[in-house]
């Protein structure tokens, strides 16, 4: 079948020869070689394979890839700013080490997306809600949602300002991210 | 790709959707949010040669009320109702269930229909539609049809819906507003996962604080969701009160038929189920008792 027109983190795309059967998680993975979405459990458990589709998350491994002609797709490719530099929630991410093996991460980070999107500043109970749909196997969740939580306070300020700010939240003198 | 082969239609009406399930016939499906009929394709316990797309069909949804009945049509999705201010109105029973179903990606695309038509014990909505004494509409080429939800709910992942139909809404009755009260109460592993047990009531009190009419229902404790006839029948034109709860309670075991599984128990299923009826009974009864009071003040 032919998908005339998807746009994917603000690029259109047309494509064709796609089966019916291929999810949208395999089209984005294999066909855009968009590889940031990760497959995790591939039936609508685990959570790491969530996009914004037309600004809401869903899972993209339940959703067909035919069914996306017509609609808006953001992965977490789409979340990096301009010239690659990162988003405030990738910095918090980092800063608090909300990752250990990184394989639920783009999950984490577009779901968290889509909350601040929807609800600028979230509860504790709002992230935690957020997030429950999305599982890790490593961190425990906690510094997850302190990520989350710290990039809600300093998402509204311009990248580079942001990642200083989180870590001078977090206890790190401003000084040693920039001499650093 | 994890699922069998399939042909893929989209149908951008009721009546192209009822067309292509007559047309193709016998295995076709009908693909509404896909939150249970994919999973099951990606195992392989589903393999249709044919999908049906409904998602773009504009009759199938939405919401409305008609007289006495909330209209939801069946392709409405259902993150959409949990955010309806018209259902936190009128169905707050639904809008409370709402938030234990599922997680918000899969609320995103999971519709009320589809929900219903794929009759999982541990659901939500079908508890809810259940104790409303909603019903569904089913329509195929030449005719419609209107079943009671609780008789259109045969069996867990069974309902009575043949090859060529295709359920168009879900019609709840509404309820009086004075002296009403709900409740919805759910024990999980982790917060909207499936319900290892879940209740919901609904209860009208009359001006003496009397049951004028009450309804009560479990899930997740036998194969379809179970309402509990001769509780409700206890609680007729009587005052709520925790010893007579205590009592009413007495009545439940052999109404529940629960199974063991690696969650639970069968045994401990009917330990939450009583405690988790006589919880919402409970806290059904002081809703309707504060209406009361705000309609005297």
């Amino acid at each position: 079948m032919k998908i005339q027109n998807f746009n994917v983190n603000g690029r259109q795309f047309s494509l064709s020869d796609i089966e019916p059967r291929m999810s949208l998680l395999d089209l984005l993975r294999d066909r855009l070689r968009l590889t940031g979405t990760h497959a995790g459990c591939e039936h609508g458990v685990c959570g790491a394979c969530s996009v914004l589709f037309d600004g809401r998350p869903i899972r993209s491994c339940l959703i067909l890839g035919v069914q996306a002609d017509g609609h808006e797709i953001i992965t977490v490719e789409g979340l990096v700013g301009r010239a690659g530099s990162l988003g405030a929630l990738q910095e918090a991410f980092c800063d608090f080490h909300a990752l250990q093996c990184g394989y639920c991460t783009p999950g984490m980070l577009i779901a968290s997306e889509a909350l601040l999107r929807r609800n600028p500043s979230p509860t504790r109970e709002d992230v935690v809600d957020a997030l429950s749909g999305n599982l890790c196997r490593c961190t425990g969740y906690g510094q997850i949602v302190e990520a989350v939580l710290a990039a809600t306070r300093h998402r509204t300020e311009p990248t580079t300002k942001c990642a200083a700010a989180i870590r001078q939240d977090h206890g790190e003198p401003e000084s040693s991210s920039t001499k650093g | 790709m994890k699922p069998a082969q399939f042909d893929y239609e989209r149908a951008t009406s009721l009546a192209e959707a009822c067309a292509a399930l007559s047309r193709v016939g016998g295995d076709a499906r009908i693909l509404a949010g896909g939150q249970t009929l994919v999973p099951m394709m990606a195992m392989r316990l589903s393999r249709p040669s044919v999908l049906i797309d409904i998602n773009d069909a504009v009759d199938l949804t939405g919401l409305e009320i008609d007289g006495e009945t909330i209209v939801i049509r069946s392709a409405t999705r259902q993150q959409q109702l949990l955010e309806s201010e018209l259902i936190a109105k009128h169905l707050p029973l639904l809008a409370d269930a709402l938030k234990f179903v599922g997680h918000v990606q899969t609320r995103n695309r999971g519709t009320i229909g589809g929900s219903i038509v794929h009759s999982d014990p541990s659901a939500e909505i079908g508890l809810v539609a259940v104790v409303s004494d909603a019903s569904v509409r089913l329509h195929r080429n030449v005719g419609v049809r209107t079943v009671p939800v609780d008789e259109f709910i045969l069996g867990p992942m069974q309902t009575d819906i043949a090859p060529d139909e295709c359920l168009s809404d879900v019609r709840f009755g509404l309820w009086p507003k004075d002296g009403y009260g709900h409740a919805f109460e759910e024990v999980s592993i982790r917060r909207s996962d499936f319900a290892i047990v879940a209740a919901a009531t609904q209860i009208v009190l009359g001006p003496d604080f009397r049951v004028c009419r009450i309804a009560i229902a479990v899930a997740n404790c036998g194969p379809t969701p179970i309402r509990l006839r001769t509780i409700e029948a206890a609680f007729e034109n009587e005052t709520v009160t925790e010893r007579f709860l205590h009592e009413a309670l007495q009545l439940i075991d052999p109404e529940l038929d629960p199974y063991d599984d690696i969650h639970a128990s069968a045994t401990l299923r009917r330990r939450i189920a009583r405690h988790l009826v006589g919880r919402a009974i409970l806290q059904a009864n002081a809703r309707a008792r504060r209406s009361l009071k705000k309609r005297e003040q």
